[in-house]
């Protein structure tokens, strides 16, 4: 597929020095991470991981701590070797690649984002911004250009010359976001960025990077332990538990259809009334005549709701050809609701 | 032979071999260690003849300008008191000589301890032969490195640097291991991220981060170089400690005295200044070193500040 940015397929990590025997025994006869760690005194991180994420697209991965979802993302960039398993970014074989090749891909390629900002304390925010340009050996004042750029693109002008520690977090955050995007890499891998802030700042932040999404098209691999955060980010989410992932989907897939029931109870107190949509809900029309009321196909369980306000009878469901294709009762709203 | 008292002889003469061996060393290699020698002795030539020759207030001058630069006016203060009360009580050639020789010594001490302690916070194998062999330099009493000293490297100033620098290497090492090992593996982590090579990483984050640790070692090395001194004018070094083991070669209590406090001020300047040097550019504000001091205000002065 063309249009695929990256994609890990049958990926594994295995901690430990017998990480080879280990993964043979895996492999053969399927060990859990507590045999492994019995066996082999080998910790599974990373399990059998499959996935691929689109060109522009955010990609979410969701799972709690130690679900290996932070282990996952640092494959990408190969921060973390992999014991098994194929990493193809752009194009390029990333998991055989060459020392130079890879320092290159990370500093012109993908952008970087952590959990607890990481930004070095001794630099300025210019210099920490412009650190992916400077081991590059770009000169000073084309560093300095990018660094302001890259600054101003997050409302942060005018801070170039202070110091990581004369900010608040959620300023710290978006430094580190504008070192990320500094070098206009077309993959951006975010490890929890907007966990250790305070929600208000949080949601703040997401839609800041939202709409700053919409107008790069950065492929996006973001990491979270927050479903709610990873619905609202994601295109696509993936979500891991002990480091297997567990589905792939869409928000609205994995709300409406949990594959277990790991994923079930997370899903459970997660609103719908924005993520299901007409075209899930609906009794596909056989005949019946439509009725007066209609909604398009696309359209979210809050606007069918809000069509029963007033008239409690059937809404029909009609396609972006204005064809009638299916009908949704109060009962299929309401149930769709509870989820 | 009296059973009940078999240890009245000597059954395992280490003493003997050690002798023998040391004997051996000095017929076969002396060559090498008289090579060893060179370097310490351009070094420390070089320092002793800058700082004994030039004129003293000049020199005093120079190093309340240090202080000033280091630390601020306060420490600027504190140098320039100790080293007028060495100058009044007749120490200030013999201040200088220790002086130079405690350069000397924290030179090379940095010169190959960082490095070490940079490889050691690297590899761990590396650190776990290299740890006992600091306890040893560290405990082992310097009287008993004395004598193989002086048979290798003859006796004199160089020598003394010699066995000053077995002494002092350790925490410098250590703390540059610790340092490097403490800093925040996000840190790092992010430099690789970004494409850093190894050594960039090490460069431009990890010795950076490291450095206040690196410091108080170094600091720690020359405080250690300091308390070597009147041990190492047994082997004819001279300086301040000379003046201390006279005194108590000829219980005369005033030089011993003189040469005492001489040692405590020089240790207070250098101490001080090392220790200013030290902290991050965080705990002064984020100014740039040439910002501040002697040198910011000159630059104040031609209106470039």
């Amino acid at each position: 597929m063309p249009d695929v940015e990256i994609e890990c397929r049958n990926l594994w990590k295995i901690y430990g020095a017998n990480e080879k025997e280990a993964l043979q025994a895996v492999q053969n006869e399927g060990l859990s991470k507590e045999e492994v760690r019995d066996r082999f005194n080998c910790v599974l991180g990373v399990r059998d991981a499959s996935f691929s994420v689109k060109k522009g697209e955010i990609f979410c991965i969701m799972g709690l701590s130690g679900s290996g979802k932070s282990t996952l993302v640092r494959h990408i960039n190969r921060l973390i070797e992999p014991t098994a398993g194929e990493i193809h970014v752009a194009g390029h074989r990333v998991d055989t690649m060459g020392e130079a090749a890879l320092r290159q891909l990370r500093a012109e390629s993908i952008g970087m984002v952590f959990q607890h900002m990481a930004l070095w304390p001794h630099r300025s925010l210019a210099q920490n911004v412009g650190f992916g340009l400077e081991v590059r050996d770009v000169p000073l004042a084309k560093r300095r250009k990018a660094a302001e750029q890259a600054l101003a693109a997050m409302d942060l002008q005018g801070w170039e010359d202070h110091y990581p520690d004369q900010l608040s977090g959620g300023m710290q955050q978006r430094v580190g976001l504008a070192r990320a995007l500094a070098a206009d890499p077309d993959i951006l891998l975010m490890d929890e960025p907007f966990s250790a802030l305070d929600p208000l700042i949080r949601r703040q932040l997401q839609d800041q990077f939202l709409n700053l999404s919409k107008k790069v098209k950065k492929t996006t691999v973001f990491i979270t332990h927050d479903l709610d955060e990873a619905i609202r980010m994601g295109d696509h989410i993936a979500i891991m538990n002990d480091g297997v992932i567990v589905q792939t989907g869409t928000p609205e897939e994995i709300v409406t259809n949990p594959k277990d029931a790991y994923v079930a109870e997370f899903v459970k107190g997660i609103s719908r009334v924005s993520l299901v949509r007409a075209k899930t809900i609906m009794t596909p029309l056989e005949g019946q005549n439509p009725t007066q009321k209609s909604v398009p196909v696309e359209s979210e369980l809050g606007d069918i709701i809000d069509t029963f306000m007033d008239d409690q009878s059937p809404v029909t469901v009609r396609d972006a050809e204005n064809n009638p294709v299916g009908i949704i009762t109060i009962t299929d709203a309401l149930r769709a609701l509870r989820g | 032979m009296d059973i009940w008292n078999i240890f009245d002889k000597e059954w395992v003469p280490v003493g003997t071999w050690v002798e023998t061996a040391l004997q051996w060393v000095v017929d076969n290699f002396r060559f090498v260690f008289q090579a060893i020698k060179v370097p310490f002795d351009i070094v420390l030539t070089g320092l002793e003849d800058a700082l004994t020759g030039a004129p003293d207030l000049l020199m005093l001058a120079v190093i309340v300008l240090i202080g000033w630069q280091a630390g601020g006016r306060k420490l600027a203060l504190v140098t320039g008191a100790s080293m007028l009360s060495i100058g009044l009580m007749g120490a200030w050639e013999e201040s200088m000589v220790t002086l130079s020789i405690v350069l000397t010594c924290v030179i090379f001490c940095s010169l190959i301890g960082i490095p070490l302690g940079i490889m050691a916070a690297r590899n761990d194998k590396f650190w776990t032969v290299l740890r006992p062999l600091l306890d040893l330099m560290q405990t082992i009493p310097s009287f008993v490195y004395l004598v193989p000293i002086v048979m290798l490297f003859s006796i004199g100033n160089v020598s003394g640097v010699i066995v000053t620098f077995i002494y002092a290497l350790p925490p410098v090492v250590r703390l540059t291991n610790l340092g490097i090992r403490q800093v925040r593996e996000d840190m790092v982590e992010a430099a690789r991220a970004f494409g850093a090579s190894k050594r960039q990483t090490l460069y431009k984050v990890e010795l950076p981060l490291a450095m206040p640790t690196i410091m108080a070692g170094v600091n720690q090395t020359i405080m250690m170089a300091l308390s070597m001194v009147v041990v190492a004018s047994m082997i004819s070094v001279t300086g301040l400690g000379q003046m201390v083991l006279r005194g108590i070669g000829r219980l005369d209590m005033g030089i011993a005295t003189v040469g005492g406090l001489g040692i405590v001020f020089l240790a207070i300047v250098i101490d001080r200044v090392s220790q200013s040097f030290g902290t991050s550019a965080r705990d002064r504000g984020h100014k740039k070193w040439y910002e501040t001091g002697p040198i910011g205000a000159l630059r104040k002065l031609v209106g470039k500040g």
